[in-house]
C-alpha cells in the first residue's frame, strides 16, 4: 500500500542492489560483488589508519560466502569483538539491564554466560563500565510513546499523593514514584522500594535558547541536581561547532562538577523555568525534587532580560546550592 | 510496435489505477506511458521526506491533489531521535504553494511543522480539505485557528498525538459560522480547554460529521449535547469519562448513545469511571473499534464492555485486562483483526497485574482472524510462542515487548530464539516484527532464512554479533525499514551488505558498535546514501574513528545530503568530506 516514488527503478535506473523482489540468486549475486568492491577498500583503508591496533586483523570474508556456510564459529567475529575494549566505551550509558542485581531478576546475568560461546563483547564491556553516575537510564524503553507515558502519568497524578520531595531528593525520583502508582487501586509499589531502576521515566522538557531558533530537549529524571543539568546544558547550546576536543572525551570522570555560569549569574545568560503555573522562575532555587514537580519547560534567557523573575539573593554564596550526593 | 491509444483514453484507464506500486509499475512500462502518468497522477506518498526534494517531486509530478510526508525516523517516538534534527515541513509548503493551487490533502507524519507553515497551509490552497497530522510537533493552536479561519471547504482535520503547544486562543470559534463541510474533526492531544458553545455549533451545522475525537477537556457532562447534534456519527472519541454518579447524567448519556445508531469506534475514556461506561452499551453490538488504551479500569469492568461488542475486530487496552480478560476476550469476539495491549506501570519493577504470555496465547487460540499484534508483558516463553505461531500463521504484524530487556524464557531460561523462528516459519505473510527478551544471532539466522515478506523489523538488545546483522540484511528480501538499538552489531555486517541498503528505505542503529570510519566509508562509497551520523557528544573528529558512533541512520535518496542538519548531525558522503578538513 505504500510505494516509493519508483523514482530509483524508474526512468532507466537498474537499482543498485538488485531489488527487492526477484530471485534470490540475483539479488545475492549483485550484493557480492558490491561486497567485495566495499571491502577491498575497507581493507585497505583499514592498513592506513594508525588509530587502529596494529595486532587486528580483520579477515572480511563475509561477503564471499553468501551461501549461507557463515557459521558462528567464523574467527572474524571474535577477533572483532576483542577489539573494543573497556576504554572503548568511555561514556556510553550502561547497556541497561546488565548491571542489574534487582533480586527477581537474576536471570538476566546467569544467562549471558549461558549462552553460545560467542563472547558478546560489547555487553560484557558494557557492564564493566556499569552506569557512572548512578541515574542509569535506558532512554526510550519500554517503547512508549512520549504521549502515553504523560498521559497515564498525568492521570496518575490526579489520583495520589506525591512523594515527599526530600526522600527522592538523592535520586530525582519523586516523578517516577507518582508514575509507579498509576495502578489506581494498589499501592504495592508505595514508596521508594525500587533498587536500582534500570528503566525509569524519561522527563523530557524542551529548553530554548534566545537568539537560536531550534529548541532542544533534555531529560530531566537524568539527572540528580542542579549542577548536571546545567553543564547538559552548556555542553548542549554552547558546545563549539569546530572539532576541538569534545568535553566528554574518552576516560574522563563525568563526576567532575564544575559550579555552573547558568546558575551563578557569572554568564550573560540564565536557566529560567516556566513552572506549572505559567510563571518563569529562576532556576536553582527550589529543592530539585520540587522543581521536577513544577517544571513545564526551561530558557536559556539572556540576563539582561531576567528582571523582574523571583527575586535573587545580592550575593553568590549566600545562593541555595543543592549539592550533589 | 507502438501503441496508438489516444493519450486521452490511456488517461482515461489510468484513472482508474490508485494504488501508488501499480502506478509505479506503469510509469515504467515505456517512455510515453512515464509521461501520461506523470501528468494524471494526483496522490503521492513519500515514505521519507529527505528521499526527495520538493523540486523533483514537483518537476515530475505537477498536478497533485493530495501529498502524504514522513519525517523523522520510528524510533523518534521513544525519544531516540534528538531534538532538532530535522523533519521540518515549511520548505514542502512554500514549494508546493507555488505548484500545486489545487492541493487538496496533506497528511503529515512525525514532522516540524510551524504556526507559519499552517498559515501558509491555509492561505495557498483554494480548495484544501483534508489536513492530518500524526506525531507532528512545533506548532501551537494559533496554527489551528488559521486552518479553521481560512479552509472554506475543510473535511478532515484531524491531530493524532502531536505536541502541540496550547495557546487556549479558542483555535474552534475561528471556525466561521458558514462551515459546514466537516467529516472529521479529532483532537484528542491537545491540552487545553475548547469553547463548549463553539464546539456545539460546529457539530450541530456540520451535518455531515461521522469522526469526532475530542480531548480530555472535554467534560463527561457535555458529551449527551454533542452527541444529540450528531447522531450520524461513525467515530466517536469522548473526553474525559468521569463524573459524579448521577442518575440523570447517566440517563441522557444513555440515551445520547443510544441515538447514535451508526457508531462503529470508539476511543478516548480518560480516566475513565466504569459506572458510566453501560450507557455505551446500546451501541455496543455495532462496535468495531475499541480504543480503551487511556482508560484505567479493571478487568472485570473491562470484560464486562467487551462482552457486548461480539462484533470487535480492533482492540486497544491496558494490561488491566489481565489474562482473564483476554480469555473472555478470546471467547466473544471472534472477528478480532488487531490487539494491543499496553503496560500501564511501564517502568515499574515487578509486576502489577496478572498479565502474562497466557492471555496472548488464549487470544491466538479464540481469534481465528487476529492478525495485528503489539503486546507488552513481563515474561514469555519459547512454548508460548511456538502455540501462537502453530495457532495464527495469519499474522501479519507482531510486535512483542518483553519489559525486561535481555529476558529470558522465564521456564526455561533459554533465549527465545527459537520462539520469534516459530513466528516467522509460520507466519509467512509477517510484513512487521519487533523483537524483544533474550536472543542470539540464531534468531537472525531464523528470521533471515523465512521473513522473506518482512517490511519492517525492530531490534533491541539482542544478537552476539556482527552474524545476527548480516543474517538479516542478506535474507530478508522484502526488509524496507530496519531499526536497530544496543545491539553488538558493527562494521563488517553493515559493509559486507551496503548495497543492500540501497533497496531499503531505511536504517537505525543507535548504542551500536559502528565506528566512525565505517561510516565515512560507507559514505563515500555509497553516493546513492545519506549516511547521517548523529552524536551530541561532539564531532566524532574528536575521538578515535575506530570507536563507535552514537547513532546512525541511512537512507536512501536521489536528492544528496539534505542542508538542514543541526550541530550534532554528519553526513558521511564525499561532498561533506570537506567538513573535517
Amino acid at each position: 500500500m505504500e510505494g516509493a516514488l519508483g523514482l530509483l527503478g524508474g526512468g532507466g535506473g537498474g537499482g543498485g542492489g538488485g531489488g527487492s523482489s526477484g530471485g534470490s540468486t540475483d539479488g545475492s549475486m549483485s550484493t557480492v560483488s558490491k561486497a567485495e568492491v566495499v571491502e577491498q577498500d575497507y581493507v585497505g583503508l583499514m592498513s592506513e589508519v594508525s588509530s587502529y591496533p596494529a595486532e587486528a586483523e580483520l579477515e572480511l570474508g563475509l561477503g564471499l560466502s553468501l551461501g549461507g556456510a557463515v557459521k558462528s564459529n567464523h574467527c572474524p567475529w571474535r577477533e572483532y569483538g576483542r577489539i573494543l575494549t573497556a576504554k572503548d566505551f568511555p561514556s556510553v550509558v550502561s547497556r541497561g539491564s546488565s548491571a542489574s542485581s534487582s533480586s527477581s531478576s537474576g536471570r538476566a546475568n546467569t544467562s549471558v554466560t549461558a549462552i553460545t560461546g560467542t563472547k558478546r563483547a560489547a555487553d560484557s564491556v558494557a557492564q564493566e563500565v556499569g552506569p557512572a553516575n548512578g541515574a542509569s537510564q535506558v532512554v526510550g524503553w519500554p517503547p512508549i510513546r512520549a504521549y502515553r507515558i504523560n498521559s497515564l502519568a498525568s492521570q496518575a497524578k490526579a489520583s495520589t499523593v506525591e512523594e515527599e520531595d526530600s526522600t527522592a531528593i538523592g535520586n530525582g525520583r519523586s516523578k517516577d514514584s507518582a508514575r509507579k502508582n498509576i495502578n489506581g487501586t494498589s499501592n504495592k509499589n508505595n514508596g521508594n522500594v525500587q533498587e536500582n531502576g534500570r528503566l525509569r521515566s524519561s522527563l523530557f522538557v524542551k529548553v530554548n535558547m534566545d537568539g537560536l531558533q531550534i529548541g532542544r530537549k533534555v531529560d530531566l529524571n537524568a539527572h540528580v541536581c542542579y549542577e548536571t543539568l546545567a553543564q547538559t546544558l552548556e555542553e548542549m547550546f554552547h558546545r563549539p561547532t569546530t572539532t576541538v576536543n569534545a568535553i566528554r572525551s574518552s576516560g574522563e570522570n563525568e563526576h567532575a562538577v564544575k559550579p555552573s555560569k547558568l546558575l551563578d549569574g557569572s554568564s550573560e545568560f540564565v536557566l529560567t523555568y516556566e513552572d506549572k503555573e505559567g510563571d518563569w522562575m529562576l532556576v536553582g532555587d527550589v529543592p530539585w525534587g520540587m522543581f521536577l514537580n513544577t517544571v513545564k519547560r526551561l530558557r536559556i534567557m539572556r540576563t539582561s532580560e531576567a528582571n523582574g523573575l523571583a527575586p535573587r539573593y545580592p550575593e553568590k554564596d549566600q545562593r541555595q546550592r543543592i549539592k550533589p550526593i | 510496435m507502438a501503441y496508438s491509444f489516444p493519450e486521452e483514453v490511456l488517461e482515461h484507464v489510468f484513472s482508474f489505477i490508485q494504488d501508488d506500486k501499480d502506478r509505479n509499475a506503469v510509469s515504467l512500462v515505456c517512455k510515453s506511458w512515464y509521461e501520461i502518468e506523470r501528468w494524471c497522477r494526483r496522490r503521492i506518498f513519500v515514505g521519507n521526506c529527505y528521499a526527495v526534494s520538493p523540486r523533483i517531486v514537483m518537476r515530475r509530478f505537477p498536478e497533485l491533489r493530495s501529498v502524504s510526508l514522513k519525517g523523522k525516523p520510528h524510533f523518534a517516538d521513544f525519544n531516540l531521535v534528538p531534538e532538532g534534527w530535522g523533519g521540518y515541513v515549511y520548505p514542502w509548503i512554500s514549494a508546493m504553494a507555488e505548484a500545486y493551487p489545487w492541493l487538496e490533502e496533506l497528511r503529515l507524519k512525525r514532522m516540524v511543522v510551524t504556526d507559519e507553515a499552517l498559515e501558509l497551509i491555509s492561505r495557498s490552497f483554494k480548495n484544501f480539505s483534508v489536513l492530518v497530522l500524526s506525531s507532528c510537533e512545533g506548532f501551537t493552536t494559533d496554527g489551528l485557528a488559521a486552518i479553521a479561519a481560512n479552509c472554506r471547504n475543510l473535511r478532515v482535520l484531524e491531530l493524532w498525538e502531536c505536541e502541540v503547544d496550547d495557546r487556549s486562543g479558542n483555535w474552534l470559534s475561528h471556525f466561521p459560522e458558514s462551515c459546514t463541510s466537516l467529516v472529521s474533526l479529532s483532537f484528542p492531544c491537545l491540552d487545553g480547554e475548547v469553547s463548549f458553545s463553539a464546539l456545539e455549533r460546529l457539530v450541530s451545522r456540520c451535518t455531515n460529521l461521522r469522526t469526532l475525537r475530542l480531548n480530555n477537556s472535554v467534560p463527561l457532562d457535555k458529551l449527551p449535547n454533542l452527541l444529540r447534534r450528531a447522531p450520524q456519527l461513525v467515530d466517536l472519541g469522548t473526553g474525559a469519562y468521569t463524573a459524579e454518579l448521577r442518575p440523570e447524567l447517566y440517563s441522557k448519556l444513555g440515551d445520547a448513545f443510544a441515538g447514535c445508531k451508526g457508531l462503529k469506534s470508539l476511543s478516548g475514556f480518560w480516566e475513565a469511571v466504569p459506572s458510566y461506561l453501560p450507557a455505551t452499551y446500546s451501541i455496543c453490538a455495532g462496535i468495531r473499534s475499541l480504543n480503551l488504551s487511556y482508560a484505567t479500569i479493571q478487568s472485570p469492568d473491562l470484560v464486562k464492555l467487551i462482552r457486548q461488542c461480539p462484533n470487535l475486530q480492533r482492540l486497544w487496552v491496558l494490561d488491566y485486562i489481565e489474562d482473564c480478560g483476554l480469555n473472555a476476550l478470546a471467547t466473544t469476539c471472534k472477528d478480532l483483526q488487531e490487539l494491543r495491549v499496553f503496560p500501564s506501570d511501564p517502568f515499574g519493577v515487578e509486576a502489577n497485574v496478572s498479565l502474562t504470555e497466557q492471555g496472548l496465547v488464549s487470544v491466538s487460540e479464540g481469534c481465528p482472524k487476529l492478525q495485528s499484534v503489539l503486546y507488552f508483558c513481563r515474561q514469555m516463553s519459547n512454548a508460548a510462542l511456538f502455540t501462537i505461531a502453530r495457532n495464527r500463521p495469519n499474522l501479519t504484524r507482531f510486535r512483542l515487548c518483553i519489559i525486561e530487556p535481555r529476558a529470558p524464557d522465564y521456564l526455561t531460561l533459554q533465549p527465545l530464539d527459537a520462539g520469534f523462528g516459530a513466528i516467522v516459519e509460520n507466519c509467512k505473510d509477517l510484513q512487521r516484527l519487533s523483537l524483544s527478551g533474550l536472543l542470539t544471532d540464531r534468531v537472525f539466522e531464523y528470521i533471515g532464512t523465512h521473513a522473506k515478506k518482512l517490511e519492517m523489523l525492530s531490534i533491541a538488545f539482542a544478537g552476539d554479533s556482527d552474524l545476527g546483522l548480516h543474517h538479516v540484511l542478506s535474507g530478508c528480501n522484502s526488509l524496507r525499514k530496519l531499526e536497530i538499538r544496543d545491539c553488538p552489531f558493527g562494521d563488517q555486517a553493515l559493509l559486507a551488505n551496503a548495497s543492500k541498503l540501497e533497496t531499503m528505505r531505511s536504517l537505525w542503529m543507535s548504542s551500536c558498535s559502528v565506528s566512525f570510519e565505517a561510516c565515512k566509508l560507507l559514505g563515500q562509497k555509497m553516493p546513492s546514501l545519506n549516511v547521517e551520523v548523529i552524536d551530541e557528544r561532539g564531532s566524532p573528529e574528536s575521538r578515535p574513528e575506530s570507536l563507535p558512533i552514537d547513532k546512525l541512520y541511512i537512507y536512501r535518496t536521489i536528492a544528496g545530503p539534505r542542508c538542514d542538519m543541526p550541530s550534532f548531525v554528519w553526513n558521511m558522503g564525499e561532498r561533506s568530506a570537506l567538513r573535517f578538513s
